[in-house]
């Protein structure tokens, strides 16, 4: 039994026009780069990306954008991209902001089989809009909806041929919770490893909730913020 | 650094107390970590994931898979962990933040905070802000007092959309410290180069005085 696939086209192929696709990455740290670049190329139309951030106006899920293949882009924070900004105002994008934990959260029910939550996060704010409101001994909650996906895309450092994966460091973000909650997960990896080899107490993704991995042939990591102290 | 962002952050600092869990926000709350003392043991949590952030990298050593919530390379001090975003945002929403101190655009007298959006602008989004006010233990704020046209950014009423209600417990500007209690909104400390008066000029919420400040600041009519 192995899930190693080896064609990132063939594996995107499971993603249709239409479809909502969670992506996991935070900011450019640990994003699917390969299977981005795929579905850039695939060229798949009217997608729901579900995704903390949006990628640069060249790289990551900005590429999507510059394709005109994401109709809705459900994020936290969307700054820092160009591309971003004038489809949305030029009305060819609709957004949904969710503040980051009620995101990560929404995110975890999916894959968890929780169909909603109450969560006191942006209460008496614009996002509260429209929301059932009740109160918990005092404390004013909203009701928060789980989001699924017909496909997810992770990313991770190492994975084996059943479908388990480690993440590395903070490149970990929403990858985990990404894997859980699409219908299809396809996991990327920088070093595809033996069965056996990744200790069972550190496994971060169980195999179960992946059906194709693949190992990326290069990894570009970019940085989008460069800092550092003097020596 | 300009001489306000100075006066803020070194006051700012001094809001963190050993063995602290703390949250820094994005711009002028993450220039806090370097004024921390080498002496004071504090944890730093970082919403994409990391409790236990260190200094920037030299250079050369930059981790493009180990980044803060401001997606700059840091590092990771001894005793750091990493975890999943959920898990982050659970441990925030949860009651286990001692501490978030978080920049603002405006802070009505109720505690109620703006600073995720300014409408006809481009909306960039709130990221982790609206999770961090409500489940951090203590929520410090800091901005100027004044906006760049001389104006008050602290109102009776936020005109910006809110990211949190009733939210802040502290509020610390370039002149003045206040806290916000069961009473109210309180001018607790005064900065070096204001008054009374001068604070009273600048502010258009309605506050009181603390006990203790009065005493000392006494001499000024009131």
């Amino acid at each position: 039994m192995t899930k190693v696939r080896t064609s990132f086209e063939d594996s995107l192929s499971n993603i249709k026009d239409g479809d909502t696709v969670i992506v996991g990455g935070f900011g450019l740290c640990g994003i699917p780069e390969n299977a981005i670049l795929a579905l850039a190329e695939q060229g798949t139309k009217d997608l729901t990306i579900v995704s903390n951030n949006c990628g640069l106006a060249d790289w990551g899920l900005g590429l999507l954008l510059q394709n005109h293949q994401i109709s809705k882009m459900i994020a936290s924070y969307v700054g820092e991209n160009k591309v971003f900004e004038e489809q949305y105002l030029n009305g060819e994008l609709e957004v949904e902001l969710v503040p980051q934990g009620t995101l990560a959260e929404r995110i975890r029910a999916g894959g968890a089989g929780i169909r909603g939550f109450y969560t006191p996060t942006g209460v008496g704010t614009p996002i509260a809009e429209g929301k059932e409101h009740k109160d918990f001994n005092g404390t004013t909650c909203i009701l928060e909806e789980a989001i699924t996906g017909d496909v997810s895309l992770v990313k991770a450092w190492h994975g084996d041929s059943y479908g388990n994966l480690v993440y590395r460091k903070t490149s970990r973000n929403f990858n985990p919770l990404a894997a859980t909650a699409g219908k299809h997960t396809i996991a990327e990896v920088e070093e595809l490893v033996d069965i056996g080899r990744l200790d069972p107490d550190t496994i971060h993704t169980p195999s179960l909730y992946v059906q194709d991995l693949l190992q990326g042939e290069t990894y570009e990591k970019r940085i989008e913020k460069r800092t550092v102290r003097e020596a | 650094m300009s001489n306000d962002r100075e006066i803020i952050i070194n006051r700012a600092v001094q809001e963190i107390e050993e063995e602290m869990t703390v949250n820094l926000g994005i711009g002028m709350p993450t220039m806090i970590a370097d004024k921390i003392p080498a002496s004071k043991h504090v944890f730093l949590h970082s919403e994409n994931g990391m409790l236990g952030i260190g200094p920037y990298p030299i250079s050369g050593e930059e981790d493009p898979d180990l980044i803060n919530a401001g997606k700059e390379t840091v590092t990771a001090k001894t005793g750091a962990s990493f975890f999943d975003n959920a898990e982050s945002f659970a441990m925030i929403r949860g009651g286990h933040i001692d501490l978030a101190i978080l920049g603002g655009m405006e802070v009505s007298e109720k505690g109620d905070l703006a600073n995720w959006m300014i409408p006809g602008k481009m909306v960039k989004g709130m990221g982790g802000a609206m999770d961090i006010v409500q489940g951090a233990q203590k929520v410090v704020i800091i901005m100027n007092h004044v906006n760049k046209h001389g104006e008050s950014k602290i109102r009776t009423a936020c005109e910006l959309p809110l990211t949190g209600e009733k939210v802040v417990d502290r509020l610390i500007t370039d002149m003045a410290v206040f806290d916000f209690t069961e009473k109210g909104m309180v001018l607790t400390e005064i900065l070096e180069g204001y008054d009374l008066a001068s604070i009273q000029e600048k502010t258009e919420a309605t506050f009181t005085v603390d006990e203790k400040l009065l005493e000392k600041e006494g001499s000024f009519s009131w």
